[in-house]
C-alpha cells in the first residue's frame, strides 16, 4: 500500500468512527454469550446430557431463524445445588449475559438467587417448584411449568385416561422423591386430588423416598402390600429405572405406573436399560408438538447433530431447553444489546407465537412466569414414548390396565 | 402395623444385604486388627472392584460371580503392592500422617474411575436379576440371596486360613503382638502387605456381588466407605465376626427403618445404632476391651 492510499484510507476510517460512536458498544453486543448450566454427570447426568443436545444445536438454528450470533458457556453442576451455585458464579464472572437451566429445581433455586443478585437475567428451561417465581425476582424466567400447573394438568388427564380406557380403579399408591421438585409435586397433589372429585380413586399411602437411592427394596415391599390398583409416580430417571426392575423382582403388578408429571420413564436410557420392561408406563407430562413448524426444524438439527439418536426420547429436555435459549435470543434482537436491564426488560416483554412446546404463547407474567404449557399424556408403546392424550394430538390409543396386570 | 408377611420379607432382604455389607466391612476390618491402619479409601477400592466386574461383563460376557476370581486375584495385587509400597513406610508414623495418605489414594482413586468410566452409572443384566424364589409368604430375591451366599462362603474362608493355616496364624500373631512377632523372626511387613492383599481380596468379592444389587457410579465409594465404618464399629473393630454381625444388624435396622418409619430415614437408623453402640459398649458388639 501507497503512503497516499494508506492516508485514505485512514481517512475513512476515522471519518466512520465519527459518524458512528457506539461502534464499539455495537461490536460487544453482535454475541449473546449464554451460559448454559445443566446436571450433565452425577444422578440427574444423563438428563442433564439430553437437555445439552437441546441447547448445542440451538445456536444454529436461532442464527438461521433471528439471525443472531450465540456463544454458549456450558457448566456442568454435577446434580449438586452447591456447585450448582458456584458455577452461576464463575459462569458470570467469566462474562455470560444471561443464564440458562438446570433442569433442577433446587438448582434452579440456587441459581435464581446467584441471578438476581449480580442482575443478570436467568431463564429457566425446566424447574417446576413454584416457589421460584414466587420471591419477587426482576431477573428470573420461567418458561415451565410449576408444580401445580403440571400436577392440575396431570391429573385432568389421568381423569381422561380412565374414561377413555372404561376403567374406575379406586385405589393409589402415592411414591414420590423426597428432593425439592418431589416435595413440591406432592404438597401440589395432596392440594389439588381432593378437588378433583370426578377422579374414581384415593391415595392409600403416601412413600417418599431419596433421589440417590440405590435399593428401593423396602420402598417397593411397602407399596405392594397397599395392594393398590396402581402406582401415582413422581420419579427421577435413575429412581425410576430401579424402582421398575424391584417391582418385577417382587413380582408387583399393579394396574399401571402413571406419573402426574415428572421426568424418567419417557427418558432414552428408560428404556435402554429396561427394554420391555419399560413398555407401557405413563407419562402426563408438558410435551411438544411433533407438528409445528419449529419442531420440524429443531428435529432437523437434531437429526444432523445426532444421526443415530430420536428426538422423541429427548422431546422435552431439548424443546424446553432449545426454547428457553430461543427466549435470551429473541429477547437480545429486540434489546439489540447485552446491558442485562435491557435484556431483562425485552425478556419480560417475550410473545413467541411460532415454538415447540404444546400450549399457547410464550408470554410472561408479572412474576416471570410463562402461562397455558400444554401437558400430554404420553405411554412407552413399541419401545416408544406415544401421545395418547389429548386425542387431537394422540398418535395411538392409551392401555390400561397393562398386559400382565394381576390383582394381587 | 404392617401384616407379619411384609416384615418377614423385608427382614429376609435386610440380612440378605447385610450379609454383603459386612463382607465388605470385614475387609476392613481385618487390616485394621493386623495392620492398625484404617482404610479410608475402603468403599473406592469396592468401587473399583464393580467397575471391573461390568467390564468384564461388558467385554466377555462373565457372570460376576465367575468374575470375582480373577477380580479378587487382581485385587490381591493392587492390595500386596499398596501396603508393600505405600502403606509400610507409614505404618510407624503418626495417625494423621496415615489418615491423610489414605484419604489422598481415595481422592485419586474417585478420580481416576471418572476419567476412565467417566460419571453414569452402569450395572450388569445377568438372566436371574429380575428373579425370586417363592418361599411360602417370601419372596427372595435371586441375585440378592446368590451375593449373600457368596459373602458367607467368602467370610468362613477367611474364618478358617485365619484359624488353621500357619500364615494365618502367623498374621494373627503380627496382630497380637508386633514386637513379639519380629523378634520369633517373621517377615512383619510381608504379613502386613498380605493381610492387606487379603482385605481387598475382602472388598473384590463383595464388590462383584454388590453390582447384582445396585449400579455403579464413581462418587458412591465414600458412602461405602461411611458405612464399613459404622459397621465395623457397631461390631467392633478388628473382629471378624463383629464385622458380619454389624453388616446385618445396619441391613435389618435400615430396611425396617424404611418399613415402619420414612424410607428416606433410613441412614439416620444405622447412624443412631452407630450413637447407641458408643454409648453402651464403645469397643462395639464384639469387640474386645481394650
Amino acid at each position: 500500500m501507497k503512503r497516499r492510499q494508506f492516508n485514505k484510507a485512514l481517512a475513512v476510517a476515522g471519518a466512520l468512527a465519527a459518524v458512528n460512536p457506539f461502534a464499539i458498544v455495537r461490536a460487544q453486543a453482535q454475541k449473546l454469550r449464554v451460559g448454559v448450566i445443566l446436571p450433565r454427570s452425577g444422578y440427574l447426568g444423563f438428563i442433564g446430557q439430553s437437555c445439552q443436545k437441546g441447547a448445542d444445536l440451538a445456536p444454529g438454528v436461532i442464527k438461521e431463524l433471528l439471525g443472531v450470533e450465540l456463544e454458549l458457556m456450558n457448566a456442568d453442576f454435577e446434580s449438586n445445588v452447591d456447585t450448582a451455585r458456584t458455577r452461576a458464579e464463575r459462569l458470570i464472572q467469566e462474562g455470560a449475559h444471561v443464564l440458562v437451566g438446570p433442569f433442577d429445581s433446587g438448582a434452579a433455586s440456587a441459581i435464581a438467587q446467584v441471578a438476581e443478585q449480580r442482575g443478570i437475567p436467568f431463564v429457566i428451561n425446566i424447574a417446576a417448584a413454584p416457589q421460584i417465581t414466587e420471591q419477587g425476582y426482576k431477573f428470573v424466567f420461567r418458561n415451565f411449568q410449576t408444580a401445580g400447573d403440571i400436577v392440575r394438568n396431570g391429573l385432568d388427564l389421568i381423569g381422561e385416561l380412565f374414561q377413555a380406557t372404561s376403567t374406575v380403579p379406586r385405589t393409589a399408591v402415592f411414591m414420590h422423591v423426597n428432593d425439592t421438585f418431589g416435595q413440591a409435586m406432592a404438597k401440589g397433589i395432596n392440594a389439588v386430588l381432593p378437588r378433583r372429585t370426578q377422579l374414581p380413586f384415593k391415595i392409600v399411602d403416601q412413600i417418599g423416598y431419596d433421589p440417590a437411592a440405590k435399593d428401593l427394596s423396602v420402598e417397593v415391599s411397602k407399596a405392594k402390600a397397599t395392594n393398590a390398583d396402581f402406582l401415582l409416580l413422581v420419579c427421577r430417571l435413575n429412581d425410576a429405572i430401579i424402582l421398575r426392575r424391584e417391582m418385577v423382582k417382587q413380582r408387583w403388578q399393579p394396574m399401571g405406573i402413571v406419573s402426574p408429571g415428572s421426568p424418567g420413564m419417557y427418558e432414552e436410557q428408560y428404556f435402554k436399560t429396561l427394554g420391555k420392561l419399560s413398555e407401557y408406563s405413563i407419562s402426563n407430562v408438558p410435551w411438544y408438538n411433533p407438528k409445528s413448524n419449529m419442531t420440524q426444524r429443531v428435529e432437523a438439527a437434531f437429526k444432523k447433530a445426532n444421526p443415530k439418536d430420536n428426538l422423541v426420547f429427548h422431546g422435552l429436555n431439548v424443546g424446553f431447553t432449545f426454547e428457553a435459549i430461543l427466549i435470551a435470543a429473541d429477547a437480545f434482537k429486540r434489546a439489540k444489546s447485552t446491558d442485562p436491564k435491557a435484556l431483562a426488560e425485552a425478556i419480560r416483554q417475550t410473545n413467541i407465537t411460532e415454538k415447540m412446546s404444546l400450549g399457547g404463547p410464550i408470554k410472561f407474567n408479572d412474576k416471570g412466569q410463562v402461562e397455558g404449557i400444554g401437558s400430554a399424556c404420553v405411554q412407552n408403546l413399541n419401545l416408544l414414548p406415544t401421545v395418547v392424550l389429548p386425542q387431537e394430538a394422540a398418535t395411538a390409543k392409551p392401555v390400561f390396565p397393562v398386559p400382565g396386570y394381576k390383582k394381587t | 402395623m404392617p401384616a407379619a408377611d411384609l416384615v418377614a420379607n423385608v427382614v429376609v432382604s435386610g440380612i440378605l444385604t447385610g450379609l454383603v455389607y459386612g463382607l465388605m466391612a470385614l475387609g476392613l476390618s481385618v487390616i485394621f486388627g493386623v495392620v492398625r491402619v484404617v482404610n479410608f479409601a475402603h468403599g473406592e477400592m469396592m468401587t473399583i472392584a464393580m467397575y471391573a466386574a461390568t467390564a468384564l461383563f461388558a467385554a466377555l460376557k462373565l457372570d460376576p460371580f465367575l468374575a470375582m476370581l480373577p477380580v479378587a486375584a487382581a485385587f490381591f495385587v493392587f492390595g500386596y503392592l499398596l501396603q508393600a509400597g505405600l502403606i509400610n513406610p507409614f505404618i510407624t508414623r503418626p495417625e494423621h500422617s496415615q489418615f491423610m495418605l489414605l484419604v489422598a489414594v481415595a481422592i485419586i482413586l474417585v478420580n481416576a474411575m471418572l476419567m476412565v468410566f467417566g460419571p453414569d452409572a452402569r450395572n450388569v443384566q445377568v438372566d436371574y436379576q429380575l428373579e425370586s424364589f417363592e418361599l411360602g409368604p417370601l419372596l427372595v430375591d435371586k441375585a440378592r440371596l446368590f451375593a449373600a451366599i457368596a459373602a458367607v462362603v467368602a467370610a468362613a474362608a477367611f474364618f478358617a486360613f485365619f484359624r488353621y493355616t500357619l500364615t494365618g496364624k502367623a498374621i494373627r500373631a503380627c496382630a497380637d503382638n508386633y514386637l513379639g512377632a519380629r523378634i520369633v523372626g517373621l517377615n512383619v511387613k510381608h504379613l502386613y502387605a498380605l493381610t492387606f492383599g487379603l482385605g481387598a481380596v475382602c472388598v473384590a468379592i463383595a464388590g462383584c456381588a454388590m453390582v447384582l444389587l445396585v449400579d455403579v457410579t464413581p462418587p458412591l465409594g465414600p458412602s461405602y466407605t461411611l458405612l464399613a465404618f459404622v459397621i465395623v464399629i457397631v461390631g467392633g473393630l478388628g473382629s471378624m465376626g463383629g464385622a458380619l454381625l454389624g453388616g446385618v444388624l445396619i441391613g435389618v435396622s435400615e430396611a425396617l427403618a424404611g418399613l415402619f418409619i420414612t424410607p428416606s430415614a433410613k441412614s439416620m437408623f444405622s447412624f443412631g445404632l452407630l450413637i447407641l453402640v458408643l454409648l453402651l459398649r464403645p469397643q462395639g458388639l464384639l469387640g474386645k476391651r481394650a
